[in-house]
């Protein structure tokens, strides 16, 4: 994978040569000891430390309310709010009753949500990757433009979206119906059931060029020498693209995909910026529905154990899908 | 070599933990250099909250800007001032709340204060603390009903009123042959039928608002004799006068068709466009004369009537027109400037910043001495002024209320919603909403 990395590393120290005086100066007089053994945990401690702060206390604490009853009554010294057992987790997967159900129903909406933006995402990506192989007079204009989604700040880019998305006024009604005339009426896309496919276009005009970024990078490192062998063997575009595109770029994918399930499972910003703090039931994405339980409804017990049910739930897919793709006997990623 | 990166990762390091550390140490400080609180207030200096008023953060600022100045030179004590849009304002506070490290003094929506002073973190306006800024009976008495529950110091004062009001478009009555405007709901909508022709519509809501919806929702219940809330603070969403109250809204869409069904979408204020550019000819709104204006139609264009009740005439509950809308100015309990800030909450109450702030923003002021001021003998203002004193009640002031407006106002927004896409609105299906959002209030 990384062919040019070796020579590289000795003998220029990348980031900083401002510093060669001390550099010199202190190399000799590191032990031999400590290089071997305490350098690397010495190394690890300003991350673990950091960690720790930003990552690890907060978990816990978030943890800690989830088994207590805070609401705005107790927010001023939240640890005198009184300990509710797992109340709060009774009553989010009681599914046969209204704080259940709507958890629930979040839930699913977030899965489809997911798996077609993800899948989506990835398709375009996969084939805007492949097309961009091929030189061509513009390409390089045509790339920028590809990545223009990805740079842009979410803000700014869905809030056109939903601009556009306007039953009167938008364009996308404009075309549909007033240019093409294939509806008989205006489409809600902000309310109601067409809201979640709103969000899901959204969602993937949004991810699928960090995708293709991806793709483009895994596609370089495939040796131009085998697609010229299988050509002379006889293969096809299609199945040059099946037996060596594809398994060549079977660990960028890997990764990719994971990346992209995670982040879109977890998507907040779309969702507010085109609904608000509350959405359309058939677009209530998880991570709104908590966002409101704990901060609008000021439930923030409650809101706590939804998050860490959602953790667990991810926890659990991720493990189940490394276990899948990584195959024994490779190295980890 | 090993040793330059540990050094350089050592520097990095050291680099990040200084910026968190300095990160959380300017908070702090930012509520004041002096950090004396005895004697004099000179010197010291008050981080002021304000809620956006004008057009936009900028205008309020320009718009504040030179009173706070006006306070300095009278006092000696400067305010840092920061505008913050609705979007963001309750979780700011809840986040200084629950840092302690908040503004000293702060605009609360006045819906908000019995949540708010359920946290505790607001100072009680007491017989000694409304003494300092002037005493209580400056103010209009339904105003500070809506600055915290009922039995305790209220947690905010005043600032700002406004009112509901039927704006309705003059022209266009008089087009359709319409004399008066509508004084019961039945005249409502038998005259915006008669409105409601070539893609114009007789009234205008906004509907995709859950806050907005939960104005008209209180105030339709309340004429039908029934609250949202008992006596002990227990969510009461579900009574069959709710039910009916919340259909009759939302029918305005789904049976009546006097409002377009896009409105159900409407969020932004599309509802003061649609009227001030005669694509509606009613709206119910609180002091819009400013935004209108912004769209270019002139006062004398349109009327403001109180809000139209079940039968003529009505009193009591049954005559309600309006919640008592407004904001209030609360200090932060843990504020190192206590003194500091009540001269301010006196300064920002005084008659005549009343009159200029007030004006300014088209509002009514809660002081009744500067009621009387030309700036608010308009006729719209006059009626608005008419109805906070005679026909207005305050939203239910309960710890709960904030989770009533999330919880209530995105029922009305789905069943809006449905009735766009064309799907009937029943007694069941609006009673099985409210229902969910009753049982979805958390036990308190």
């Amino acid at each position: 994978m990384t062919a040019t990395a070796p020579p590289r590393s000795t003998p220029e120290a990348g980031p900083s040569s401002g510093k060669s005086a001390g550099r010199g100066r202190l190399r000799p007089r590191v032990p031999d000891r400590l290089r071997r053994i305490g350098l690397p945990y010495l190394l690890l401690f300003p991350a673990l430390i950091l960690e720790l702060l930003i990552h690890l206390i907060p978990m816990v604490v978030g943890v800690v309310i989830s088994f207590k009853g805070l609401t705005q009554f107790f927010i001023r010294d939240w640890g005198s709010a009184p300990w509710t057992g797992l109340g709060n987790y009774r009553l989010a997967v009681k599914f046969n009753q209204p704080v259940g159900e709507a958890l629930l129903h979040s839930f699913w909406v977030t899965v489809f949500f997911t798996i077609l933006s993800v899948g989506f995402s990835w398709l375009i990506g996969t084939a805007a990757a492949i097309l961009m192989q091929d030189t061509f007079r513009g390409r390089a204009v045509l790339r920028a433009i590809f990545l223009v989604p990805y740079a842009l700040p979410v803000y700014a880019a869905v809030i056109t979206w939903t601009f556009m998305f306007q039953q009167d006024t938008g364009l996308v009604n404009h075309v549909l119906h007033d240019q093409l005339h294939l509806t008989s009426d205006k489409p809600f896309w902000l309310i109601g059931p067409n809201s979640f496919w709103a969000l899901v276009i959204v969602s993937v005009w949004k991810s699928w060029p960090f995708a293709f970024l991806c793709l483009m990078a895994g596609l370089q490192n495939i040796p131009r020498e085998l697609y010229e062998a299988a050509a002379m063997d006889g293969a096809g575009v299609w199945q040059q693209i099946r037996k060596i595109t594809m398994p060549s770029l079977r660990p960028v994918n890997q990764v990719l995909v994971l990346v992209l399930f995670l982040w879109t499972f977890n998507d907040f910003n779309t969702p507010y910026v085109m609904f608000g703090q509350s959405a359309p039931h058939a677009a209530d994405l998880i991570s709104i529905h908590i966002y409101q339980s704990s901060f609008i409804t000021w439930n923030f017990g409650s809101g706590s154990a939804m998050s860490v049910l959602l953790l667990l739930f991810l926890l659990l897919v991720t493990a189940i899908y490394l276990l899948f793709t990584s195959r024994k006997g490779e190295p980890d990623a | 070599m090993r040793t330059n990166r540990v050094f350089a990762a050592t520097a990095l390091v050291a680099a990040l933990g200084l910026t968190v550390a300095a990160c959380g140490g300017s908070d702090n400080k930012s509520s004041g250099s002096g950090g004396s609180t005895g004697g004099s207030d000179k010197g010291v200096t008050l981080t002021y909250w304000a809620s956006n008023q004008g057009t936009s953060l900028d205008n309020d600022k320009q718009v504040l800007t030179p009173e706070l100045k006006k306070f300095e030179q009278q006092t000696g004590i400067k305010v840092k001032l920061e505008v913050i849009g609705w979007p963001d304002l309750l979780n700011r506070i809840l986040a200084a709340t629950t840092s302690g490290q908040g503004p000293d003094i702060l605009n609360i929506g006045n819906t908000w204060s019995a949540s708010l002073q359920a946290t505790g973190a607001l100072l009680p306006f007491n017989d000694a603390n409304f003494t300092a800024i002037g005493g209580k009976d400056r103010f209009a008495p339904a105003a500070i009903a809506s600055a915290g529950a009922a039995g305790q110091d209220p947690a905010a004062v005043p600032i700002y009123s406004m009112a509901y009001g039927l704006y309705y478009n003059k022209q266009m009555f008089k087009d359709a042959g319409i004399a008066n405007p509508p004084a019961t709901w039945d005249e409502l909508v038998a005259d915006a039928k008669k409105l409601t022709t070539g893609g114009k519509y007789g009234l205008a809501v906004e509907g995709g608002n859950g806050t907005e919806s939960i104005h008209h929702a209180f105030v339709l219940a309340k004429q039908r004799g029934s609250d949202w809330f008992d006596a002990s603070g227990k969510a009461t969403f579900d009574t069959p006068a709710n039910v009916e109250a919340v259909k009759s809204y939302v029918d305005f869409i789904a049976k009546d068709k006097i409002a377009a069904k896009g409105d159900a979408e409407y969020a932004q204020n599309q509802t003061i466009t649609d009227f001030a550019t005669g694509k509606a000819a009613m709206m119910m709104w609180q002091s819009a004369a400013t935004s209108i204006k912004a769209h270019g139609m002139n006062p004398d264009q349109y009327g403001v009537a109180p809000v139209p009740t079940l039968t003529a005439g009505a009193t009591g509950d049954a005559g309600v027109t309006s919640m008592v809308a407004g904001i209030n100015l609360a200090v932060f309990k843990n504020t190192k400037h206590q003194d500091a800030a009540l001269k301010f909450v006196k300064f920002m109450t005084s008659t005549d910043e009343q009159k200029i702030l007030n004006s300014t923003y088209g509002s009514l002021p809660p002081v009744k001495e500067a009621q009387s001021d030309p700036a608010f003998q308009t006729p719209d203002l006059k009626v608005l002024a008419q109805v906070l004193s005679t026909s207005a009640a305050p939203l239910p002031q309960v710890a709960n209320e904030s989770q009533f407006e999330t919880l209530v106002g995105t029922a009305i927004k789905d069943l809006f919603a449905d009735a766009a896409a064309g799907k009937s609105i029943t007694t069941d299906s609006v009673k099985a909403a409210l229902t969910k959002a009753q049982q979805q209030m958390p036990a308190s």
